[in-house]
């Protein structure tokens, strides 16, 4: 394996998807402030407005211990906006925030315009005029979308200039978000009176083909990947072409181990290959892929080979 | 009363259902170029150069009186390091004079407001914008005129936008629908590899199969299987989102079922809710589904102005599966 050349790569918890009870989601919070080998962490609700409210008491305790332990705190925003109630509570977040407010929405992006934000991957950032445009509008920090394949994220790296850019490496991959929800549908239930019962399915819900071939994860009105998304062997491509930042999503794991892992792999500690294996210990619940990276089916993983220049 | 008539924007994949959408009463007519830059980039569709001077052409002689006109989707996202053959099919439009552009990137609408200012552009559904804070950026970054809205918003809430947005509504009245906001979908590249934003196709006849099990027919995308169909019942197009799955002990069309938009019973309430312009989905259909469609719709937005009761068409021979629904319009759907 070759080693990363450059060693001050950062890692970000990425925002909980999923809808765990408010006191899970506290604790993991506090284990993550303590424990994991974090640079920075997105705090806030990406995937449905009613959920945001459930966690809200407990924030200003988790904000408290993540700056206590010295790590960045990034406040994420809904990725689809629909009502103006909706708009309110980003606008909300943005002036109660103490870091950087992550937009995955372009409306949230025009509220943060001239002040110093992120953009988060559910926004189409696909080519470098898009960056360019974002970046002179305030932007400074930018995740990109799931679906990228290497060579883009070559091109895009190439053409950041300043703007930081953050590619998710590790976790079930959204696939789509939609204003139905499904785990409300599932269960016969209107979405205005859903009885939160994405809460049952901490990792997702897995959809199954008629052959029985799981295939998807249903998330509320969001669907993810039923594989879960790791890039390990590809990290040293991803250094090289100048990304710096790499994203975890959170899962009903240890993901404090899952950190130490990745924090190894980055500092030239462990080995890809090994790397992998600890992770595939640490996530039993599904099998790896990275098919988006080499631009093909992203259900598929793919035996290691760098990108061609 | 009367009203100004909704204006009704109208699909073509070939010239010859841009005749027959033009002769049907099209006030617009939307089409791409045989390529990448657009989102329904399929093989034997779309428009070359040439046919897209013909197309102008013929709008504007055959139109309704004053003209039909042409807007051409640019409307897939451009490739990081390859945009050429987006900025490509913004200069040809410009250059043929096209009465607007439909685009979704952001970097392409500053391409586009930069270069060709005098070019008119509408924002693609594609770019997803649910939100006035969104429409409003779009608009005064860009000068868009015009916002083809995301089929995830209620009527409520389209006439609730439109009162805070100094721009155009179109929304989508007739055909396919994304149950997922568009633009923000990958679920046909996950299964497939190709992909609606970079590629222009979504779960692609490339990689459908149909295989005899039995008495039945099963649908497949890529390495998934999509449906089932047992004896005499006809076999759907494996769309992903509408396919039949299992999950929490349940077998059903989990994301929506196989159904087609149409919103004929709903154009006073549109109306009302301040939209400008009607669109109706099928660049991928034949001249006869576009031709029975448009004059559906131009008799029904006709009577619709003149404050007469839109009378009942039946279109069920053309939606999928013999089934319609309105859609995110109505709040039950969510």
């Amino acid at each position: 394996m070759s080693r990363p050349a450059a060693p001050p790569a950062a890692l970000t918890l990425g925002p909980l998807l999923f809808n765990w009870p408010a006191e899970a989601r506290r604790d993991f919070y506090f284990r993550m402030a303590d424990e994991a080998p974090l640079d920075s962490v997105c705090l806030g609700e990406v995937v449905c407005s009613k959920r945001a409210p459930l966690f809200q008491r407990f924030l200003p305790a988790v904000v408290e211990r993540f700056k206590r332990a010295g790590k960045e705190i990034l406040h994420t925003t809904l990725a689809l906006v629909m009502s103006p109630q909706e708009m309110a509570e980003q606008r909300a977040i943005a002036a109660d925030a103490v870091g950087l407010v992550e937009a995955n929405d372009l409306g949230c992006a025009a509220v943060l315009q001239g002040r110093s934000h992120a953009i988060g991957p559910f926004v189409n950032v696909y080519n470098e005029g898009t960056l360019r445009v974002l970046a002179s509008r305030g932007a400074v920090r930018v995740a990109l979308p799931f679906e990228l394949p290497g060579e883009s994220l070559r091109a895009l790296a190439a053409a950041a200039g300043e703007t930081e850019l953050e590619v998710q490496v590790f976790g079930r991959v959204p696939l789509a978000i939609s204003a139905r929800c499904y785990h409300a549908r599932l269960c016969d239930l209107p979405k205005s009176a859903c009885r939160y019962v994405c809460d049952r399915d901490p990792d997702g819900l897995t959809v199954e083909t008629l052959d029985g071939d799981p295939f998807l994860a249903m998330n509320g009105t969001q669907t993810l990947s039923y594989t879960l998304g790791r890039l390990t062997a590809e990290l040293a491509d991803l250094v090289a072409m100048g990304i710096r930042r790499f994203r975890l999503s959170p899962h009903r794991i240890d993901m404090a181990a899952v950190a130490a892992v990745y924090r190894d792999l980055l500092d030239g500690r462990l080995a890809a290959a090994e790397a992998e294996e600890r992770l595939a210990d640490l996530a039993p619940f599904a099998p790896a892929a990275n098919g988006f990276w080499y631009g093909t089916e992203g259900a598929r993983q793919v035996a290691a080979a760098p990108v061609a220049e | 009363m009367t009203t100004e008539p909704l204006e009704l924007v109208c699909p073509a994949g070939t010239p010859a259902a841009l005749h027959s959408a033009v002769d049907a009463g099209a006030d617009a007519v939307y089409l791409g170029l045989r390529d990448i830059t657009n989102a329904r980039n399929f093989p034997g569709l779309n428009f070359t150069p040439a046919e897209l001077r013909d197309a102008l052409d013929y709008a504007r002689q055959h139109g309704r009186p004053g003209g039909c006109r042409i807007f051409v989707a640019i409307n897939t996202f451009p490739a990081a390091g390859r945009r050429d053959p987006w900025e490509r099919a913004v200069d040809l439009a410009a250059e043929l004079g096209v009465d607007a552009v439909i685009l979704a990137d952001v970097g392409l609408l500053d391409y586009a407001a930069r270069r060709h200012p005098g070019l008119r552009r509408h924002l693609s559904v594609q770019a997803s914008a649910s939100n006035a804070e969104a429409i409003r950026f779009y608009h005064e970054a860009f000068g868009v005129r015009r916002v083809v809205l995301p089929r995830v918003l209620t009527l409520a809430e389209i006439a609730a936008l439109n009162a805070r947005i100094p721009v155009e509504t179109e929304v989508f009245a007739f055909g396919g629908m994304c149950v997922m906001a568009e633009g923000r979908c990958a679920l046909s590249p996950y299964a497939t590899g190709k992909s609606p934003n970079i590629c222009g196709v979504c779960s692609p006849a490339s990689h459908v199969r149909y295989e005899q099990q039995g008495d039945t027919l099963v649908s497949r995308l890529g390495g998934f299987t999509i449906d089932a169909f047992g004896p005499g019942v006809p076999a759907g197009y494996p769309t992903l989102c509408k396919g039949c799955f299992r999950a929490g002990g349940r077998t059903a069309h989990l994301f929506e079922e196989p159904t087609s938009l149409n919103v004929i019973g709903l154009i006073p309430e549109l109306t009302a809710a301040g939209v400008r312009a009607l669109k109706i989905e099928g660049r991928q259909r034949g001249r006869a589904y576009v031709a029975r469609v448009v004059a559906a719709f131009r008799s029904a937005v006709d009577a619709a102005a003149r404050g007469e009761a839109v009378e009942a068409t039946d279109l069920s021979g053309l939606t999928e599966g013999g089934r319609a629904t309105s859609g995110a319009y109505l709040k039950t759907w969510q």
